[in-house]
């Protein structure tokens, strides 16, 4: 018996150390880790492992900051002089988008719907992987102690990253979209079709259960839909790259990622998000007849509203162009939950740098003569509109762009009060209160 | 007829020529943790040197050099069980864990029969141990836990061949390590 253990001793070892580690993976894959738990050889593991690569990367970080911020200031000012341009124009660009989101958010709360808004993050720097071929999951040097918890959502200015999988003391694992475990609620932005983006061995993204017959096109933005309560909706998740019919009637649509996912430094951890209505606090009270005036488009104002437009004085710089929600004027561009006259998307725009007139509502409101008004049926008492209607459905045309010189036709040409700002008073770039 | 004592010019032939190295204990520790590290750092910067697989190179280098299959499969288990702990949500304690043990083993026992102070014999163990651990590595997450795991053939050839390159110069630098 001895001589046989002899002879055999490295067999007999190699086949004891195997068993034990067979017998551990069926121990894991019969009783998986609960929520939030972390098995101990993996802390362990994690614990001499970060802490080197905390500190290679604040120092790394350390030296870069001092070369950029102190020594290599080579094209800053020109720089500066782009990115003071580029801020002038998003401030122009979200003067006008301002009055969208205005507008969405009184259909919002009109409707009672609750959005999620990103409440708080922290800003993280990503550390390390694990190195493997096979798990692309992510070290960020900020944990448990920072406030992070599973589950929470990793995302950077481009899109989002991943979510939060496992978290200890002062690091925390992220589980990328384009790892083989993850699955992530995502929409395709335009026809709003929904999927589950996941992700791939290979290290690629699909966007899965969208049935075969509807149009998806390469090129397609796909943001997050909300669905897995984990990312708010509409982040930007990325874009369509190609678009295969796939197995079981369903697409396969391969989507690129809008984060660098291969070469990420710094991530936001968003740790917490907040789901209540929108804010129309700023925006005025909403009347009942906001909510007409935004749904039936051809209703005439009544005249105590003309009255005050016109002692109001007509003319308001861009960036206010649109009424406050007190007012009984109708929303300017396709407000409401129905599409507008053709001769109302035709009102001038909050253009950046132009001074709008506010809208002659006795003109705006009146049906164009050559077209059809569209057959919107009555307002629910829910809140919403059922029922067929001609007019389109509720996707925003791209804004119509007047030009300049006519910008201030002689129908719209503003009767402006002698207290009131020239009309040609540039944009302040201020934006109206949200 | 005269003998001369002939210097020696190549490689070790014979078993008994062939010695067991040892290694000082703190570079028993810390070469596999660096490896460890380094691997998992510079893939969060470079995504491609994931195919590079360090702490795989470094069970190979410890068990040709010490020539024992026992203290091969215990040096795969740790360093694979450690590389498993990194791992996330898709690698169950015990995937590279095994896969090392193996590779481990069959190192040490390879190493007791042949030179592997060569770099051509380097490059070929390196090249062939990298294709059995994708093997194993494999047959583990696909026979044992039913992973979607994949197989490409050309993609193990390319990462075999450039875990070779490395392995050459990663054995070469570590032979500084070495004590008989």
């Amino acid at each position: 018996m001895e001589t046989l253990l002899g002879r055999y001793k490295n067999l007999i070892v190699l086949a004891v150390i195997l068993f034990a580690q067979i017998i551990a993976l069926a121990v894991q894959v019969r009783r998986p880790t609960q929520e939030g738990e972390i098995r101990l050889i993996r802390v362990w593991a994690i614990g001499a492992v970060t802490p080197f690569e905390k500190a290679v990367v604040h120092t790394q970080q350390w030296f870069h900051d001092k070369w950029a911020g102190y020594v290599y200031l080579r094209g800053v000012r020109s720089e500066n002089d782009q990115l003071k341009a580029e801020i002038e124009r998003m401030k122009l660009e979200q003067t006008r988008l301002s009055e969208d989101a205005n507008m969405a958010r009184r259909i919002q709360t009109l409707l009672a719907f609750k959005e999620q808004y990103i409440d708080q993050t922290i800003a993280a720097q990503v550390i390390g992987t694990s190195g493997s071929e096979q798990s692309r999951v992510l070290y960020i040097d900020k944990g448990s102690n920072d406030g992070l918890k599973p589950d929470m959502a990793v995302i950077t200015p481009t899109g989002i990253v991943g979510k939060i999988v496992q978290v200890s003391a002062s690091s925390a694992q992220v589980l990328p979209i384009n790892d083989q475990l993850s699955g992530v609620g995502a929409a395709l932005k335009d026809s709003r079709l929904q999927g589950i983006l996941k992700g791939a061995p290979n290290g690629t993204t699909t966007l899965q259960y969208i049935m075969s017959d509807e149009p998806v096109k390469p090129g397609e933005t796909v943001i997050t839909s909300g669905g897995d309560r984990i990312f708010p909706k509409g982040l930007l998740v990325g874009t369509v790259a190609s678009v295969e019919p796939g197995k079981d009637l369903f697409l396969n649509i391969r989507v690129i990622p809008s984060a660098r996912l291969d070469r990420l430094e710094e991530v936001l951890v968003v740790t917490k998000i907040e789901e209540k209505l929108p804010d129309t606090k700023d925006l005025g009270p909403i009347r009942a007849s906001d909510i007409l005036s935004q749904r039936l488009p051809g209703l005439p104002t009544p005249p105590a509203a003309n009255a005050a437009a016109a002692t109001s004085g007509a003319t308001v710089p861009a960036g206010q162009a649109s009424a406050p929600a007190g007012a009984t004027t109708k929303p300017a561009i396709g407000g409401g939950l129905t599409q507008q006259s053709p001769n109302a998307t035709t009102k001038p725009v909050a253009q950046p740098g132009t001074t709008v007139p506010r809208p002659n509502t006795t003109q705006a409101t009146k049906p164009a003569p050559s077209t059809t008004l569209p057959v919107v049926k009555p307002a629910q008492p829910n809140g919403t509109t059922t029922g067929t209607t001609t007019a389109a459905p509720p996707v925003r045309k791209p804004p119509v762009t007047t030009p300049p010189d006519t910008q201030t036709t002689p129908e719209t040409k503003p009767q402006t009060p002698p207290n009131t700002p020239p009309p040609t008073q540039p944009n302040t770039g201020e934006t109206p209160p949200q | 007829m005269t003998t001369r004592a002939m210097p020696f010019r190549g490689s070790y032939t014979s078993r008994e020529q062939m010695a067991a190295y040892e290694f000082n204990w703190l570079a028993i520790v810390l070469i596999p943790l660096i490896a460890i590290f380094v691997q998992a750092f510079f893939t969060a910067k470079l995504r491609f040197l994931s195919i590079l697989d360090l702490p795989m190179m470094v069970v190979i280098f410890f068990a040709v050099a010490r020539r024992n299959p026992i203290s091969g499969c215990v040096t795969g288990a740790i360093i694979g069980l450690v590389q498993d702990a990194l791992g996330g949500p898709a690698h169950p304690i015990g995937m590279y864990g095994i896969t090392d043990t193996i590779i481990g083993y069959l190192a040490s026992s390879l190493g007791v029969k042949i030179d592997v102070d060569n770099p051509g014999t380097r490059f070929l163990i390196v090249y062939a141990f990298y294709a059995i651990h994708e093997g194993v590595y494999f047959g583990v997450g696909r026979g044992l836990l039913r992973q979607p795991l994949q197989w490409s053939w050309s993609h193990v050839a390319i990462a075999a061949l450039a875990n070779a390159v490395v392995g050459v110069f990663l054995f070469h630098f570590l032979d500084r390590f070495k004590q008989r």
